[in-house]
């Protein structure tokens, strides 16, 4: 992953335009993140202070969550933030406000059903509010159906109306002029470089008008959502496996359906080579379209996660400290350092993501007539 | 991987899918294929002025060429004219002058003949008025002569001997 870091930075290094643009978000977000610090240090100090008590913070930061807890005051317990709709699927629908739970202190209770929170879950249980656990402190509580509209669905929403909003108004700017005006003037070169760049490049200039729709919603899509990941808002979308998985099965659905003959020929039955390698080879090529999409999900999930663990670990440094004037500057240098390098990271995954896939479909309708 | 399994969220990829579906239709429709349109459309645009304006200064080039050409072909035949004035200038002069210095040698070969004729005519009719007067002096000579026979012989043989005839 290091070389490949070093290489993607490189290539985004040359693109100018990109990179001032970078510049001016790594400005926005780091002033940001100092204030994240400063609030969180205030709100937090003197509850969790301890190692395990970070680990278990920075755990549940990472996960998702039935509520939009903005701020929790660790002292008196209380939680600033919204409640968030739970749906369930058990025996017939469900639905209720999270707040019902208390951030998982109390047993919510249902039409006569009993659930309760456990490690960011929802259980099936009883009145009293028991959670059997077995050797591996897995809870083998029923787990119902789940669709509940948690933290990240919500930020999936806003993320999407924001798009809409933002390149709607980009579509309606050019009926007034040729030139896009105010923020589309930002916006123009970003769809410009993931069509020349991305697309065209990967998929060729016949047929990349096809897929223009799905890269560039996925390209801003992951972009906007990691970039949210390092505001003080302190979501995690992008680094949570549900969403990365969905993010990769479209890529690969979409690519299997537009494949051409001679993709399928090329797994099923490889040309050019004796009859039993055909044979070996249709396996590891039928494996080969589906480690493509894993690669993709796990790539663009562990770097999005690593990176909120390593600033948050950053932060917490702070508290842990033994020498708290000493560690505080150290610390918020570090962050500082990282959250930059996080900024690069934002906009590489949506790159390496979309260029991965545009690849991938280029792949599957090229005409190559060699191989 | 144990711990992916168990965190992966049915319901989160549920309300994914579905989200970046509703996405993808709805940016697609009102946001890319403008967007996207819009650009080709412009790029198309700077493209054929860029192609046109090639086209322009060609043209510019050309015609520039034209003209030039018109204007030399216009010195020339100026050039050729007005050599051809000044040809036609100088044939005019000598044919002019040689007709002059025909018609002056006619005239002069004319007077001369004239002249010739003229004296001729004045020789013949002196002659002739020579003889009359001869005849008349003779006939008075004779008369007065012819009184005395002598003076008559003598004044015919000293006549004969002074008048020769040419």
């Amino acid at each position: 992953m290091h070389g490949n870091l070093g290489t993607e930075i490189l290539y985004v290094m040359q693109k100018r335009t990109v990179v001032k643009i970078l510049l001016i978000f790594t400005l926005v977000f780091t002033a940001n993140n100092l204030f994240a610090k400063e609030s969180e240090k205030g709100e937090n100090d003197g509850k969790v202070d301890t190692k395990s008590e970070i680990d278990a913070y920075i755990e549940h930061h990472l996960q998702d969550s039935y509520d939009f807890t903005l701020w929790s005051d660790g002292e008196t317990g209380a939680h600033v933030g919204f409640p968030l709709p739970v749906i369930l699927w058990d025996n017939g629908l469900k639905v209720f406000s999270s707040s019902k739970f208390h951030h998982g202190e109390t047993v919510a209770e249902v039409g006569g059903d009993f659930y309760k929170l456990d490690h960011g879950k929802i259980y099936k249980t009883d009145a009293a509010g028991t959670i059997t656990y077995d050797d591996q402190h897995h809870a083998t509580n029923v787990k119902p159906l789940d669709f509940s509209i948690t933290k990240n669905v919500v930020t999936m929403l806003l993320v999407s109306v924001l798009m809409l909003f933002m390149f709607g108004g980009l579509a309606k700017s050019y009926k007034k002029g040729a030139l896009p005006t105010g923020f589309g003037r930002v916006l123009e070169p970003l769809v410009i470089y993931v069509r020349d760049e991305i697309a065209i490049p990967n998929i060729g200039k016949e047929k990349h008008r096809k897929f223009m729709g799905f890269l560039l919603t996925v390209f801003f899509f992951i972009w906007i959502l990691n970039l949210l990941g390092m505001t003080p808002l302190g979501v995690n979308v992008t680094g949570n496996i549900a969403i990365t998985v969905c993010l990769a099965l479209f890529t690969y659905f979409i690519t299997q359906f537009s494949a051409n003959k001679e993709y399928w020929k090329h797994i099923f039955w490889m040309p050019g080579v004796p009859v039993i390698m055909k044979i070996v080879l249709m396996p590891i090529e039928i494996l080969g379209t589906l480690t493509k999409p894993f690669a993709l999900l796990i790539r663009l999930f562990a770097n999005i996660t690593a990176g909120h663990v390593v600033i948050m670990s950053l932060i917490a440094l702070i508290f842990t400290a033994q020498n708290i004037y000493v560690m505080t500057p150290i610390s918020l240098l570090l962050t500082i350092f990282i959250s930059v390098i996080e900024l690069l990271v934002a906009f590489l995954q949506a790159f390496i993501f979309t260029m991965l896939s545009a690849l991938f479909i280029g792949l599957a309708v090229q005409d190559h007539d060699h191989h | 991987m144990d711990k992916l399994i168990n965190d992966f969220s049915f319901g989160l990829f549920f309300w994914q899918a579905l989200i970046l579906l509703v996405l993808l239709f709805l940016l697609r429709k009102y946001a890319w294929k403008p967007i996207l349109d819009s650009l080709n459309n412009r790029e198309e645009g700077i493209k054929n002025a860029l192609e046109s304006a090639e086209e322009a200064k060609k043209e510019m080039q050309n015609l520039q060429a034209d003209n030039e050409r018109i204007l030399n072909e216009a010195r020339a035949e100026r050039d050729g004219m007005l050599k051809e004035a000044r040809q036609l200038k100088e044939n005019m002069i000598s044919d002019a002058k040689s007709e002059a210095q025909a018609e002056a040698d006619k005239i002069v070969a004319q007077a001369q003949a004239t002249i010739a004729s003229e004296k001729k005519a004045a020789i013949a009719e002196l002659k002739s008025q020579v003889a009359g007067l001869s005849v008349e002096i003779a006939e008075k000579v004779v008369r007065k002569e012819l009184d005395n026979k002598d003076k008559q012989l003598e004044l015919v043989a000293s006549m004969l001997g002074d008048v020769t005839l040419k």
